[in-house]
Order: structure tokens, then sequence, then C-alpha cells
């Protein structure tokens, strides 16, 4: 009754087990599963959780690489699930275990409402520059001054760049690379016109200035989206509003 | 059990659910809104979206355009009235959402840009490259954390709506990291909760996409409308039915047989030429290319892949600067699961299920029959789809009609006030135990993916492109079988940590009753429209005994009750649906015919006038 008879190939997957009503610790479970060449990660444990072992957990939906639900750590790097390929793991084993640097709630769920807070503290919309009403139409806005945003608006938080980053790792208060692309984001939108009050959260101790520059977030991120860049940008920034602080203390950068 | 006292409850935060949420809050910010989603509202099936999302800004546009090519592409199986207000409010609440922060492609003067698409006449829509979805659904997501009367219930998975003095008076929600059960009481409940693609079986669709809003509502004695029109999307990729949006075919991508042939001018919707032109060909509507391609595959033109027959969509004409540019997340998702490099080669595709025309009824202002419960997006039938949905119709609708529901359940929620705790505890504790007698019940012994692999192909075997009554009847005959044997549906997870075993089991559930709903409605359908085709000597629309919406009435363990309800038309009396030379020479006749009443009318008017004249001279000046 299983879902695919596969070609014949077999690969065990190896996949970090965590039930805190159960378990002392996290141990990794190993698992047979029949695959064909096209096959995701992902579909190789959902494979298992439908044919082998009901109690399993992971979270997913979309799977083409867009909702950011399936990160986790495959083979000792951050991957989603769904655009990595059983095809690519050629000694026919893989390891499977949940992201790195955040608590595990179950299996391969992490806890993710440090990511969800940080968020909300950065104002992630547009605070406008000049009010619009409806009637007004739209902002003008040139494909240049698109593109100078635009791959950071596409941060699918799916967290791989937290997985990544050496120092939120050790520090969990930093910012991080994720929340700062989109901290970016805001603040290079032509119409927006916040970004002195984003900075004081960007140029505070949990800021910028924690990132140590391994850039090991851009080469991760499925998206393109360059985190490491945003927070370059936003260490120029920040030091300048740093400057800007001393020479004007209070209120001044307002 | 833990009770949390709201104004408006919403059930689902994709892009209907953040629409809704953010006009209650602007309507009224004292009211309190709970936003309950089972996962963190970014994961929401909005997110897929590709293409693009409609709203008429061309100075040689017109809504009067939209309208129709709404109406006949719904084949005049849409209230009319409702899609007036529809195509009146999008651009509205596109312009809306530029103000909030979605990048928009642009033009070169700094203004946005459009897209043509499927059996739209004019280019209207509106897009950001092709993540349309995902941004919108991200610019929503951010600007809702600006109101902090908006608190989400994120990872809360809904059970039950509770209904007590014939009005609905809250939902039952269960948190799935902890397994604590919270009664929201509310005095009005939007479901936003998307589609139920997942019945079937090679689908667009995210997991998470199984119907639940609709079978809350159904269960509880609304009827789900129109359920028989499920959309196949005719460009997906084979064996996941990953999505190869529509604007592949707006830029320009042509459909090719295994000969190399732009088959769909066979199909009425040719001449075949160079550059794509609207409402032809390639951009004709979603049914008539699913249907084209399964003659193709009946004359034995498809050519044969890993997982059945395909045709090819080729790009390579457009250039790899070019759909770097406009498609950038098809190039990837070519390159990644199938290893194409869409500027070398064709992508092999096929027709998918993708999107579910029904819903829940209600009525132009988001409103179901039942007292307090409103319902907008993907699992609402608010009636603008009709019995086949135009591409970028539908992010539209998330944010026309999330806002009207936001609206209409907040002026609602401060007409009433909340009832008797207690009293909706009981009920609220009676939901719950149900849904734990699923876990505990240590005599299961049907396996979860096994009920749900056998539904799945039995709906596409009675259900899919074309459908006759034997096939659909055995459909029906299955889904009978699959509900009896679900009541020993084994959970082998006992856990209260994010038992996602559990929630497969009652998501299950959910999903029989409303493949059901389409099953007996399509098999009630004694006629073809739109996406509903048969081929069992009913291959014609029957206007009438069919121009009517299907009501499916939930009736407990038995199948549904199928009843009809009336089509609203307004100003478009149903016509011919064409595509291609026939569609506009049809226009053409049509507009000319216009042309001619006109001008009756107007000789008509004069000739009145002057016979009046003597006796009533300045008449025609007064008034």
């Amino acid at each position: 009754m299983a879902e695919t008879s596969g070609n014949g190939k077999v690969i065990r997957v190896e996949v970090l087990r965590y039930r805190p009503e159960q378990d002392e610790e996290p141990f990794l479970q190993g698992y047979d599963v029949p695959f064909t060449d096209d096959m995701s990660v992902l579909q190789g444990l959902q494979y298992i959780k439908d044919w082998l072992d009901g109690t399993l957990s992971f979270r997913w939906s979309c799977r083409m690489a867009i909702c950011g639900s399936c990160g986790m750590m495959i083979d000792g790097e951050p991957r989603l699930a769904c655009k990595t390929f059983l095809r690519d793991f050629p000694a026919g084993t893989v390891r499977v275990e949940a992201l790195a640097h955040f608590p595990i709630e179950r299996d391969l769920v992490i806890r993710m409402d440090d990511f969800l807070a940080k968020l909300e503290r950065i104002k992630p919309y547009i605070i406008p520059k000049e009010e619009r009403t409806l009637a007004q139409g739209e902002y003008l806005q040139t494909p240049a001054q698109l593109d100078v945003y635009e791959q950071f608006s596409s941060c699918i938080n799916c967290l791989l760049c937290y997985a990544a980053c050496p120092q939120y790792g050790l520090n969990p208060d930093f910012v991080g690379p994720g929340i700062m692309a989109l901290l970016h984001r805001y603040n290079a939108d032509s119409r927006d016109g916040a970004a002195v009050e984003r900075m004081e959260i960007a140029g505070s101790e949990a800021g910028v200035f924690n990132c140590t520059a391994v850039g090991y977030c851009s080469e991760v991120c499925p998206k393109h989206v360059d985190p490491a860049n945003a927070v370059n940008q936003n260490k120029t920034r920040a030091a300048g509003d740093y400057f800007l602080r001393l020479v004007r203390p209070k209120g001044g950068a307002k | 059990m833990e009770v949390w006292k709201a104004d408006v409850a919403i059930v689902g935060a994709g892009g209907a659910g953040l629409r809704a949420a953010i006009a209650a809050a602007e309507s009224d910010p004292s009211l309190k809104i709970a936003l309950v989603s089972k996962v963190y509202p970014m994961r929401s099936h909005t997110v897929a979206a590709e293409g693009g999302s409609a709203g008429v800004v061309q100075a040689h546009d017109s809504l009067e355009h939209h309208f129709h090519d709404t109406v006949a592409g719904g084949d005049w199986l849409c209230e009319q009235d409702v899609v007036e207000d529809f195509v009146a409010r999008c651009t509205e609440e596109m312009v809306q959402l530029e103000h909030w922060g979605c990048p928009w492609s642009r033009k070169a003067d700094g203004h946005i840009n459009v897209r043509a698409f499927g059996g739209m006449k004019i280019e209207r829509t509106w897009f950001a490259a092709d993540k349309t979805g995902f941004h919108m659904l991200h610019t929503l997501f951010q600007t809702s954390i600006k109101y902090p009367s908006i608190r989400r219930f994120d990872e809360h998975f809904c059970l039950d709506l509770i209904v007590e003095d014939g009005r609905v008076q809250g939902v039952v929600v269960v948190d799935i990291a902890s397994r604590r059960f919270t009664l929201i009481q509310a005095n009005a409940v939007i479901l936003a909760t998307g589609g139920a693609g997942r019945v079937f079986r090679e689908n667009t669709n995210g997991g998470i996409v199984t119907g639940d809003g609709m079978a809350l509502a159904y269960r509880h004695g609304v009827p789900l409308r129109d359920m028989e029109f499920v959309q196949y999307h005719p460009t997906c990729m084979p064996g996941t039915g990953l999505l190869f949006t529509e604007a592949c075919r707006g830029e320009g991508g042509f459909l090719l047989n295994r000969d190399g042939y732009r088959y769909l001018q066979d199909y009425g919707l040719g001449p075949a030429e160079p550059t794509p032109r609207n409402k032809a060909m390639e951009l004709g509507p979603r049914d008539r290319l699913s249907q084209a391609f399964w003659y193709e595959q009946q004359k034995g033109r498809t050519i044969d892949g890993p997982h059945g027959a395909v045709v090819h969509l080729d790009l390579r004409h457009l250039g790899e600067a070019k759909l770097r540019e406009r498609l950038p997340q098809i190039y990837e998702l070519a390159e990644e699961f199938l290893g194409v490099d869409p500027a070398k080669a064709p992508i092999p595709v096929r027709p998918a299920v993708h999107y579910t025309m029904g819903g829940i009824l209600v009525d132009g202002r988001c409103a179901a029959p039942l007292p307090g419960l409103y319902a907008a997006g993907e699992c609402s039938s608010v009636g603008i789809h009709g019995a086949n949905r135009l591409g970028s119709n539908s992010l539209a609708e998330l944010c026309v009609f999330g806002k009207t529901a936001g609206v209409e359940a907040a002026a609602f929620a401060k007409s009433v006030a909340h009832g008797p705790a207690d009293v909706l505890l009981k009920q609220a504790g009676a939901s719950q135990q149900r849904a734990l007698d699923l876990v505990i019940d240590p005599s299961g012994t049907e396996r979860i993916a096994t009920l749900r692999k056998e539904m799945a192909q039995s709906m596409e075997d009675g259900c899919g492109i074309y459908r006759e009554a034997r096939s659909m009847q055995a459909t029906c005959d299955k889904l009978a079988e699959l509900r009896e044997r679900y009541r020993k549906v084994r959970v082998e997870d006992t856990s209260s940590v994010w038992n996602t075993d559990w929630l497969l089991a009652i998501e299950l559930g959910y999903q029989l009753e409303v493949a059901q709903a389409m099953a007996w409605s399509a098999l009630e359908r004694r006629e073809s429209r739109g996406a509903h085709q048969r081929l069992d000597g009913y291959g014609e629309r029957d206007d009438a005994n069919f121009l009517r919406h299907s009501l499916a009435y939930h009736a407990g363990a038995d199948a549904p009750h199928i009843d009809y309800g009336d089509v609203k038309i307004t100003r478009s009396p149903p016509g011919t649906r064409a595509y291609g030379a026939a569609g506009e020479k049809a226009e053409q006749e049509l507009a000319e015919q216009e042309l001619v009443e006109q001008e009756l009318v107007e000789q008509e008017l004069v000739e009145q006038e002057r016979a009046a004249q003597p006796g009533r001279t300045g008449e025609a000046h007064r008034g």
C-alpha cells in the first residue's frame, strides 16, 4: 500500500527525534526510504510519516520553496527539505535534524516565536514619507528604486540564515540576518520615511554590530536575499547615526 | 478550557483573513479581533500564487470589459450584481496594497505595470514578478502587525464553530504545540480557510489546503455552493503538480504537443500567432486549455513521461534575460525540480487540480445564512467565479471581499452581545471530547494515509477534467465507504505536543465530507458548463434546467442533500462562450448588434418626439 515503489533505490534517512513527554534527550532514528531521482527530502519525510511512522512531526506546506516552513539541517547544513533532493546523497544515507540555534519543540519542529517577536519590533510596514489617499493612486516608484529593496523583500522567513549565523548561536538577543534584511527592505523603500526609527533598533546593543561578517547567512539563503549585504549596508548607516547622536544628543536624529 | 473574549474571530490568516482582520481593526479600533491560523500567517497558501491580481487601470480598458470577461469566463454561473461590485473595487484594493508596500512591478515611468492573463480581454493583471501571492501575503501580514487590536493565535487549529441561540458565537481552537484548548467567544466569525484542492491526487496546493472552513460551516447546516466546479490548471509539474504560472503564457509562452504543434488552434482557440493575443490560444481560459490537453491525450499526441502524459510549455523564444526578470521563480523551479533550463528546453507540463470555485454560501456582503457567520476567499462562494474562475481574479477577491467580510462582521459584532459563557463552554467541551476521542481510541485499524490516498485517487478518477455518471457514482460510493472506514481511523501518535498525526486525522474527516459535496453536486448536474464537463450525453450547457447554483447540504453520515438556487443575472444574458477568432467575431457582432439596437431606439425616440411635437412644444426640455 506504499506510495512509491521507486526504482529499487533505497536511502537511509536518519532523523533526529525528540518528544519532550517521553524522551530525555534527542536521538537519531533511521528509516529506509525507497526513492526516485525526482524525490525531495520532504517527500522522503512524508513517506516515513505516511507509511512507516506516523509519530514523526515536521512542518511543511507549499512543496515549492516559497512558504518557508520546511527549513531543517540536512547533513549538517541549513536547507529547505522541499528543494533538497534525495538523489544528491550518493552515499545512500542522509541525516535530518531540527534547525540549529533554535529550541526544539518536537522532532524537526523548532520554536520560532523569537523571530516573530523581533519582526514585530522593527515596524515591518511602510510608514509613509508623505501621506497619499487611495484616490490619488499609487506612489510612483521607478524600476531602479524598486531594485534597491526588492531582493530584501523576498525573504520567506525560513530561518535558514539564523541556523547559519554563528553569532545568533552564541547570542540569541542578536537581531539576526533575516530581520536585518527585512528592516533594510523597508528602510530602502522610496515610499518609506521611518528609517531613523528603525535604525535605533539596528544600531542598538543587539543590532548590526554583533555581526562578525562570516557571510554564511547569504550562502544558505534559498531566495538570494543576501542578508549579509543588508547587515553591512546598515553597519555603515548605524555608524553614521551613532555619530549624529553624539553631536546632537537629544532627539537630534529625528 | 480557557476562554478568550473577542468581538470578531477570523479563522485562516492568508490573504482574505489578514485583509479582513485589518478591515475590522480599522473600522473600529476598540474591537478585539482574534486571528486564528493553523500555521504562521506567512505560510498560508496565498503565498504560492504566482501570476497576479486583476484591477482595471489602462485607459482603453473598462469595468464593463472586466465584468463581461468574468461572467463569460464563469459560463454565466456568476452572481452578476456581485461581479459588478467586485470589478468596481479591485483597483482601489490594489492601490491600497501598493500604499502598504507591495513591491508591484513597475513601468519605466514609475507607474505600476500590468500583464496579460487568460480569458482577459485587456491587460489588467497587476504583478510582482512571478511571486505576486507571496508579496501580497507578506505585505498584508507585516502590515497587520501595525494594529494592536489584532490578537494572533498562530499554529492554533480550529475544531468547531459554536452555534447557540441561532447564531455563531465563537470557535473552539487547540494550540498545536501544547494541545491546550481555547474557546474564543466572538459575536461574529469569519471563515477564510482557503480551498480544498488536496482532496484530489495531483494538485498545485500546499498540504494545508484541506477545506477546513468549508467542512465547519457545512456541518452546521450552511450549504456549500457550486462545489462541482473544480479548476484544473493546465500547466503543472508532472508528479508533484507544482504550478507553472499562467504568466508564462501571458509573457508569450507556447503549448506544444509531441509534434511541436500549437495544438490549441484545433480547439476553437486559434489562429496561432507568434505573439499572444488576448483571449486566444495560450491565453484562453483554464477550463478550455485543460480540456484540450485531455483530447490531445486521447488522440495520442501527448508525450509520455515518468508521471504520465505531458505536453510542452515552450518559453525558449522569450530568452533568458526576460525569463529571469519576469519569471524568476519559474526559472528556478524548472531548473531545480526538473533539471530543465527553460531558456534552452521546453518544460513538461500537465493539468492538475488548482482551485475550488465553489464554497460556503455567502451573499455579496460575505454573510452566510447562519447569522454571525461570514466567509471570504477561496473557502467562500460569493459568486464571482461561476463555473470557471479567470486567473488573477482570486487574488483580487481576497482583498475586495476580505475587506467586506471584515467591515460587515465588525458591524454585526457590535449589534449583539456575548452569550452566557457556561452554555458555550459546554458545547466547546463536547467538541474537545470528540476531537480527543480520535487519539484515545486504541481500536483504530485504518491508516490515515491509506484512506487519504484512496480518496484522492477516487476524486481524480470520478471528478476529473471529463466526467460521466458511472465514474462519478463510483466515487460517491467510494467516499461513503471511506467515511465508514474513517470511523476506525488509527492515530498512532498519542502525545500532546505537536501531534500532527492527530491533526491529519481531523483534516481527513473534513476532506471526506467536502469531497462528498463535490462528487454529489457533480453527479447531479446533468449538463456541461465551465469546469464541469460530461461525456455521457450531457455534453452541452443546459440553461433551461441548470442555469442554477447547486447547494449541497450536510446530511449527517449520509450523502449530502443537493438543492438548487437562482443565479442573479443583471445585464449579461447567457451567451456563447467563444475565444480566439470566433470570440472576436462574436464580440464584434454583439457590439454591432448593440449599435444597431441603440440606433433603433434613438430613431424611435426621434419619431415619437416628432409625432408629439405639434401639441407638446417644449416638452422635451422640461424634464
